[in-house]
């Protein structure tokens, strides 16, 4: 390590001094680059009409709501005849298109050539039940209910089981506090206190975000100072909950990008943190964002490895943009989605369902 | 960032280096080789395959005309091409000629609308400007707090209220007005594009600061909705351009790409950190190039030349050549290239970097370890590292809080570099003739050259190189 800075700064003054040097040439040139303000044509493109919202939360109402592109692009290659090369070209780029990924698209656009083979189909319009049929089965079989039952790894010798413990993790932006929000008032709904630990010490007001959180959905919040060690803050939270034999705390992090090592390690010491006194991680949630693309997959690997995920949380799923990821993290990470986030609204989190979510993809 | 694209792009191209023509199956390979990095990399259907049509046309009529070296070519033209789809040239701003310029920030949640407001206003304080940061987010919980600190820490104005959206702009216009602030940044609530009642809030806001800029916030990490998104905000606010954030994780950033194919607006900014200055204009010939793994020189040269000064770089300079550089001259390069950013990603924009040594995290914080050993030595220790026996040695670990071993190491390892610096410029200035340096010096030891002219009076030569350096920005 030591020797890589030595080098990295050794490289750099190099470059540093060399680049002084040129620039300073350059501007004795007289040639600095010019600039142009760039031209650039502008592509418009139709839209699909967008029906007004409907009152109740229910998951295929929001997400039909926005219909997306890919809709109208899959009708037009269903209602198209008969099957050819062209047919399964166009249904792949379909769901490359839904963010499904190259690979994972190939691969299902494979089993779906096998079955139709077999059933020997001829008419495009037959292939969207299987198509469907395809990825509703890599997204099935997964255990979906939220574990809050600390007491299955208490440790022998306790006498009074520790509270569970919820990780909510991910990238900046997804939605992590805003989740927690939702998800401690469908719990105090169902009639489970929760403490939250505002393990997010880092951006900037972040922790008054989640105490308006706290505010609106009646969850007690223990919060630790600005820049504070989200470890300790997630820790207290849990002292906090288990003297007061509160079932649950949920902990919010710091959005951080998957390939900061260091601020992966930290989010690993928090896990370990998490586990060092009388709380019991039952879940690790990945929150990812609908309009993620391929990166999300990336994600999914980095998070997974470094604390254990084991559920996902699909946001903004409101949107135009379907999620299509989740489809490579099941067939790839085998880590199921677990809840949907279907607007801004308090209670606008659902259970995911498999079912509705490819029906939605597909209308 | 952008490493997966460009490692692709690599592999592609070690395969048609080394033969001297291209075949048509090569050619298509290669396109289908293309085609797929860039759907893997998030780049929007359509514009991959206009894309692709592009390279091949191109590729082909290369071929007929005969090309020398067709490998070569095809790198050239897909970098074209990524550079043309990128936007081609740097967005310029230009300020209202009665102020305030007005900016608008719009986007999806998440996207880190209020994150780079502050960015954005930190950097115009940088141009010269005076900011004044409007938090019409009103929203969000706790989004008009966040952008408070932020303000607070780049010591710009923040100017909100409760009311509605539409009220605190207008009374932001007016408020910059009487406190003279000449940039006005309007940050607005995350919202969806098909969200009908949410966009015409911000058109209406957008009709009532009338904004000079109008900026779409994207996330590098969107996929394939990006052009959706882009289109029906283009729609409602006409937007002038993009800030493209959180290019610093692996994300491959096709968003880039198809926004400004498809919606025909220029990133204008890009944002590739947490911390407020990692934020810059946009420079789309940069970023094609690093697709391509040539590096990301030019960056780095406009941060060395903001970080290093006239006087302390050329005496650097001068030492380094006679071989009396010195742990002090190490010291002060340590303190100008901290200036520049995390070292980490410094070394990230170095041309010719192992995939290895750019993947490997660096922690500022041995920086710091390093300093505090070359701090607790003597003016004469640092000059002569040589005196430094076992009790000195103990003194400065006890001084700096590390071990008597790793002051050792530091010195042996210093010594090390020192060398392989001064053969470094050795290499350099054995090149005297600098029409010798830009064909054919790139042989395997990696030592291109670059003499510098001699300038006006007291100017050392500067025979110092990095290999690819000279090259890209002989280009330029």
């Amino acid at each position: 390590m030591l020797f890589a800075i030595i080098v990295a700064v050794a490289a750099l003054t190099i470059i540093g001094l060399s680049a002084y040097f040129i620039v300073r040439d350059r501007r004795l040139e007289g040639r600095d680059p010019s600039v142009v303000e760039p031209s650039g044509d502008t592509a418009t493109g139709d839209d699909e009409a967008v029906e007004s919202a409907s009152t109740a939360p229910s998951f295929r109402d929001r997400l039909g709501k926005a219909r997306s592109t890919l809709g109208g692009y899959l009708g037009s290659v269903f209602g198209r005849g008969a099957i050819n090369e062209q047919t399964w070209q166009d249904l792949q780029d379909a769901l490359i298109r839904a963010d499904v990924g190259v690979s994972t698209s190939a691969e299902i656009i494979s089993a779906v050539r096998e079955a139709a083979a077999d059933e020997k189909l001829e008419d495009a319009s037959e292939l969207a039940g299987l198509v469907k049929a395809e990825i509703v089965s890599r997204l099935e079989g997964f255990d979906r209910t939220l574990n809050v039952d600390a007491s299955v790894e208490m440790p022998a010798d306790s006498q009074v089981p520790g509270p569970a413990v919820w990780l909510f993790v991910g990238v900046n932006g997804v939605g992590k506090t805003t989740t927690i929000g939702k998800l401690s008032r469908r719990q105090s709904d169902e009639g489970r206190s929760v403490v939250l630990a505002a393990g997010d010490t880092f951006r900037a007001a972040a922790v008054e975000q989640l105490t308006i959180w706290s505010q609106r959905t009646g969850a007690e919040i223990v919060r630790g100072s600005e820049g504070a060690d989200p470890s300790s803050v997630v820790f207290d939270a849990i002292e906090h909950a288990a003297a007061r034999s509160v079932p649950l705390v949920m902990a919010d992090t710091a959005g951080r990008l998957q390939t900061k090592a260091n601020l992966m390690e930290e989010l690993r010491k928090v896990r370990r943190v998490a586990e060092k006194g009388a709380g019991t991680v039952t879940e690790t949630f990945l929150v990812i964002d609908a309009t993620t693309g391929q990166n999300g997959l990336s994600q999914a690997r980095q998070f997974t490895e470094a604390v254990d995920v084991t559920g996902v949380i699909l946001t903004k799923l409101d949107g135009s943009a379907k999620g299509g990821i989740v489809v490579a993290i099941h067939s790839e990470l085998g880590v199921p989605v677990k809840l949907a986030g279907l607007g801004e609204g308090i209670g606008d989190l659902v259970d995911f369902d498999p079912v509705e979510f490819v029906d939605a993809l597909f209308e | 960032m952008f490493e997966t694209l460009s490692d692709r792009f690599d592999r592609i191209f070690k395969g048609i280096r080394g033969r001297g023509k291209l075949t048509q199956a090569d050619i298509d390979e290669t396109l289908g080789e293309i085609r797929l990095a860039l759907l893997e990399a998030d780049v929007n259907l359509d514009v991959v395959d206009s894309m692709v049509a592009r390279i091949r046309d191109r590729a082909q009529g290369q071929e007929l005309s005969g090309a020398l070296n067709p490998s070569q070519q095809v790198v050239k033209i897909v970098l074209e091409e990524l550079t043309a789809s990128l936007g081609g040239e740097a967005m310029r701003l230009t300020y209202a000629s009665k102020p305030p310029t007005v900016v608008l920030m719009a986007g999806l949640q998440g996207s880190g609308k209020t994150t780079n407001a502050a960015k954005l206003a930190h950097w115009f304080k940088k141009q010269g400007r005076h900011p004044l940061l409007v938090g019409a987010d009103l929203q969000r919980p706790a989004a008009v707090e966040q952008l408070r600190t932020l303000g607070a820490q780049i010591d710009v104005p923040v100017f909100s209220e409760t009311s509605r959206p539409t009220r605190v702009a207008r009374r932001a216009i007016k408020e910059a007005t009487r406190t003279a602030r000449d940039v006005v940044i309007v940050d607005t609530a995350g919202r969806l594009a098909i969200d009908t009642e949410l966009m015409a809030e911000i058109g209406d806001i957008s009709s009532v600061v009338q904004p000079h800029y109008t900026f779409l916030v994207v996330d590098a990490m969107t996929g394939q909705d990006a052009v959706t998104m882009a289109r029906s905000f283009d729609e409602t606010l006409a937007l002038d351009g993009v800030i493209l954030t959180k290019l610093d994780g692996d994300a491959r950033g096709g968003a880039a790409l198809s926004v400004k194919e498809v919606v025909g607006k220029p990133i204008a900014f890009a944002s590739t950190g947490e911390k407020i200055e990692d934020f810059d204009t946009f420079h789309p010939d940069r970023l094609a190039s690093r697709i391509l793994g040539m590096g990301d020189v030019e960056t780095l040269i406009e941060k060395a030349e903001e970080a290093f000064e006239a006087e302390q770089a050329e005496q650097a300079a001068a030492r380094l050549l006679e071989g009396t550089f010195t742990l002090e001259d190490f010291l002060e390069q340590m303190q100008q290239i901290k200036k520049m950013g995390p070292l980490g990603n410094l070394v990230g924009m170095m041309p010719g970097i192992p995939k290895e040594a750019r993947d490997a995290e660096i922690d500022d914080r041995h920086l710091a370890r390093i300093e505090g050993i070359i701090r607790s030595m003597t003016p004469a220790e640092r000059v002569q590292p040589d005196i430094i026996d076992g009790s000195r040695r103990l003194r400065i670990a006890n001084g700096s809080g590390v071990q008597p071993t790793e002051v050792r190491q530091l010195i042996d390892q210093f010594s090390q570099m020192r060398q392989m610096m001064k053969q470094f410029a050795g290499f350099g200035s054995k090149k005297v003739n600098p029409k010798a340096r830009n064909r054919g010096k790139k042989g395997k030891q990696r030592r291109g050259g670059r003499v510098t002219e001699k300038g006006p009076a007291k100017v050392p030569k500067v025979p110092l190189s990095l290999p690819g350096l000279d090259d890209r920005v002989g280009g330029f």
